[in-house]
């Protein structure tokens, strides 16, 4: 009772303060749009000359990561409010209120991951701009998939703003992990003909299997299905499952250590 | 019964003793200062006993909770005000009460009627729905009591309440400090760089260099300066001091162009002076001992500069804040 009254309390200030901050939802609008909009697009374009195989959609191929990947820098750059708590003082109050550690850090994951899960809900729902249908099952377990991707992204962000003393020390290293996080999950680029080296080192980054997760329900009745997905599905939902756990574990410890 | 008892205290940072040997015992519903020159180890006390920083060794037990061991039920039974701010300044004065209500447990059904007891206390009833980034230093400082109060704190821990406010806003911190004490039966542990202030405890502690080095009442330890300062004005100096020591058997001195002696208890003394000296004296003045003396004489500081380099430190904090 306590506890879950904890996590509802600091959940509902992040949210408060989001909806507060008109720029901050301007840009949770615009980004989205803008990826879509000019990577997808652009990108789209220029790999049509490609020998491309029959029936390869690029910008099919892009929807998902483009969620993917707006969802990603939501989620770990929305644990920077620890850091700001931090410098601004509001931290300390927090840290002395007779509330376990823990459920503040699950609060502020929850708190991250709904302003992500708003973000993707929006590119969601241009699905039918980009020519892609979906039915209501298929966007709640897309949904779904999608908060256990937000949920340890921000854990991960909660594990790193533990340490981080200034926000520049939490972007630079949030930048050292999210980029190549982002880079080499296949959202941009599809795994298959890869050098293996490169294979390899996507192979590991836990996010290719949410990607890939995403185009395995989205295009689960695709003809072109086989074109864009990599792993079965239980592959991906069993990674993304173990990358929670880790990242959720990895981010209350660190809180939990906080002075 | 003491609502805090502390015991050889100590926490160590590296190589940097911030807290070398406190021990302490305050009783309920005291008001307990908290006296020292910067870099003491006051706030570094608050916090240990707060459960914020763990000790390096010793003990403490605040309300009846050992603060390493117990912590949860230390933090519920405690309310503070940390010497830097602790407000969310993006939230309104309402919901910054509420989020800590909630913190605390506070039933909801009664959230509502204690937030307005709170604001009322320290007059910012109309300001509860403003954001608190519109407050201005004083009325910040006000919220926070009234945020620290709540959940009903057992001890309310102040560091620093006053500093940087003016005189009048200082003046009403006090007052709701005084009240709360009868309202709330609470017991008060604070920290203050105006020794004017420190007057308005039951006692002091003065710490320096993380140990105590004396802990009474503000009059018990004026006591240790000395008796109180007399000061003659005299035509005929020389003569007037040969009388004194006659009659009264005291030695005074002179400077430049009064007398001074040191009695015991200076208003009683005063009449039977100005009956054996009628006529020969133009002024007599009298000065008790301050905490500012008791101050000086322990730490070899005076404190009214530290409360200058607090205001300068203060500030500076403050523009670096608002340059983000
Ligand atoms: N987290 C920390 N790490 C290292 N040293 C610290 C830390 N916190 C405090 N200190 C040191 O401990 C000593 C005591 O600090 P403390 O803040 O308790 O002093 P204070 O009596 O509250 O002083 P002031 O009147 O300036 O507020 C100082 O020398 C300070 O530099
Ligand atoms: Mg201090």
């Amino acid at each position: 009772m306590r506890v879950s009254k904890a996590i509802y309390t600091i959940w509902l200030r992040d949210v408060i303060r989001f909806y507060r901050e008109k720029p901050r939802i301007l840009g949770m609008l615009g980004q989205p749009l803008l990826y879509l909009l000019i990577i997808g697009n652009g990108l789209s374009y220029s790999f049509r000359m490609a020998a491309a195989p029959q029936g390869f959609n690029y910008l099919e191929f892009m929807y998902p990561g483009i969620i993917g990947m707006s969802v990603l820098f939501t989620s770990v750059f929305s644990a920077i409010s620890i850091v700001w708590d931090r410098e601004f003082g509001f931290l300390k109050e927090v840290l002395v209120a007779p509330v376990p550690r823990w459920s503040v850090a699950i609060g502020k994951a929850l708190g991250g991951s709904t302003i992500a899960m708003l973000q993707a809900a929006i590119l969601l729902l241009l699905a039918p701009v980009i020519g892609i249908k979906l039915g209501p099952l298929t966007v709640l377990k897309l949904l779904a998939v999608l908060f256990l991707i937000a949920f340890s992204l921000t854990s991960l962000g909660i594990t790193v703003a533990s340490r981080m003393e200034t926000m520049e020390g939490f972007q630079m290293v949030m930048n050292f992990l999210v980029l190549p996080l982002f880079f080499l999950s296949g959202a941009m680029f599809p795994m298959k003909g890869m050098p293996p080296w490169l294979e390899t080192l996507m192979r590991l980054d836990p996010l290719t299997y949410g990607v890939d997760a995403l185009r395995n329900i989205m295009f689960a009745t695709s003809p072109a299905r086989e074109l864009l997905v990599q792993f079965p599905l239980s592959t991906d939902l069993a990674v993304v499952a173990a990358m929670s756990l880790v990242f959720i574990t990895a981010g209350t410890m660190a809180f939990s250590k906080v002075e | 019964m003491n609502i805090i008892t502390v015991a050889k205290l100590q926490k160590k940072y590296k190589s940097l003793t911030a807290v070398e040997d406190v021990t302490l015992e305050v009783g309920e519903k005291e008001i307990f200062g908290f006296l020292g020159p910067n870099g003491a180890g006051k706030s570094t006390t608050i916090k240990i006993l707060a459960t914020l920083v763990k000790p390096t060794s010793g003990t403490a037990f605040v309300g009846g909770f050992e603060i390493v061991r117990q912590p949860h039920l230390v933090r519920q039974s405690i309310g503070l005000v940390f010497q830097e701010t602790t407000l969310d300044e993006r939230l309104t004065a309402g919901e910054n009460l509420y989020f800590h209500g909630m913190l605390y447990n506070l039933e909801r059904s009664a959230m509502a009627g204690r937030m307005a007891e709170v604001l009322a206390m320290v007059e910012l009833t109309d300001r509860k729905n403003a954001l608190v980034k519109t407050f201005s230093g004083g009325m910040k400082r006000r919220l926070e009591i009234a945020r620290g109060l709540i959940h009903y704190p057992r001890v309310l821990f102040l560091d620093e309440p006053t500093i940087g406010l003016d005189p009048q806003t200082r003046n009403r911190i006090w007052d709701y400090i005084h009240h709360l004490r009868l309202r709330e039966n609470i017991t008060i542990f604070m920290t203050t760089h105006y020794m004017d202030e420190a007057e308005n405890c039951d006692r002091i502690a003065i710490i320096d260099h993380g140990s105590i080095v004396a802990l009474d009442t503000p009059a018990n330890l004026k006591k240790m300066v000395g008796g109180d300062l007399i000061t003659l004005l005299a035509p005929n100096r020389s003569e007037v001091k040969r009388i004194i020591q006659e009659t009264f058997g005291l030695a005074a001195v002179e400077s430049e162009e009064q007398l001074q002696l040191e009695v015991e208890s200076g208003e009683s003394f005063i009449p039977s002076l100005a009956g054996r000296l009628n006529g020969l004296i133009s002024s007599i003045s009298l000065r008790k001992p301050t905490l500012d003396d008791v101050f000086i004489k322990l730490t070899g500081r005076d404190i009214r500069e530290e409360a200058a380099d607090n205001w300068g430190m203060m500030r500076a904090h403050m523009r670096g804040r608002n340059r983000k």
